[in-house]
């Protein structure tokens, strides 16, 4: 099986270790898992390259989720990388908002490590 | 910041007693998916909610008030270990996330509920309070509703307030 490196982007440490949990137990082989608390914190990890996926909350302090997504646009090392937005509302605009910029998939909270799989697995090229 | 300034001239949504079950709901829900238990509802539950860890999230838009959660320290950091393992049991940090957490999911859960509210109510990212003796009270005119559950002998209280 593919071998991963993930971003995961969340203001909560909890909901980093749960997303973390959540995609190891869906079957992911993760070989480094690196962690942002916002989007200006994600951008840094961004530009070092060489991530599979990028999992992030839409609403964080400093710089959300989605000016985060908009931001990837300028940066080559983004490029190719699939962003899954994982967010709390139930809004469809902003999920709509976050497809339009580029997003490949979301995820609603709570989930189910099923759901995880069902969304991240396809974006991946990987048979779970 | 924009739709809550658009949001101030218009009316803010009434207090629906049917938001009573959804509320429910949404936190047996988050607690099943997250947590793996399932909490027991109290019919009638007395007194003040009460505990020494309280999570608040902010609704700014068509509902104006804040979804509370507040529990045990205790009570948080089992919450804590049923989420992330039994290690985080011993992180007050980690407690205190949990409970933000929660409460964060559950305020959404019960957002995307209600349909008047899905698209038209924004929530803040979760603020938690540590202490045991304080209470909340809200800005008149408001209105809401605590529902009480408990797992594992404990309680665990959920107020939704909201300005009218």
């Amino acid at each position: 099986m593919k071998k991963l490196k993930v971003l995961i982007v969340d203001d909560s440490s909890v909901m980093r270790k749960i997303i973390e949990r959540a995609l190891r137990q869906a079957g992911l082989d993760l070989t480094e898992v690196l962690e942002a608390s916002n989007g200006a914190e994600a951008l840094v990890e961004v530009q070092k390259g060489s991530l599979d996926m990028i999992l992030s909350d839409i609403n964080m302090p400093v710089m959300d989720g989605l000016e985060f997504l908009k931001s990837l646009a300028g940066i080559d090392s983004a490029k190719g990388v699939p962003v899954v937005m994982i967010t709390t509302e139930g809004s469809e605009a902003r999920v709509v908002e976050a497809l339009s910029a580029g997003a490949k998939g979301y995820l609603r909270k709570p989930f189910t490590p099923d759901q995880v799989k069902e969304r991240v697995a396809p974006l991946l090229g990987v048979n779970l | 910041m924009r739709i809550m300034a658009n949001q101030r001239s218009q009316s803010f949504l009434p207090l629906d007693p049917a938001w009573k079950s959804l509320l429910e709901c949404a936190m047996v829900e988050v607690f099943e998916m997250m947590a793996g238990v399932r909490p027991e509802v109290i019919g009638s539950p007395e007194g003040e909610p009460r505990g020494e860890q309280m999570a608040m999230v902010g609704m700014a838009g068509a509902l104006c008030g804040m979804t509370t959660f507040r529990c045990s320290k205790a009570m948080a950091s089992k919450l804590a270990s049923l989420m992330l393992g039994e290690e985080a049991a011993s992180s007050p940090s980690s407690a205190r996330d949990a409970v933000g957490e929660l409460c964060n999911m559950i305020a959404g859960n019960f957002k995307s509920k209600v349909s008047s509210l899905a698209n038209h109510c924004m929530l803040s990212v979760p603020t938690v309070i540590t202490g045991d003796d304080y209470s909340i009270s809200a800005v008149d005119p408001s209105e809401g509703f605590t529902i009480a559950m408990t797992l594992h002998s404990e309680i665990i209280w959920v107020t939704l307030i909201t300005h009218v």
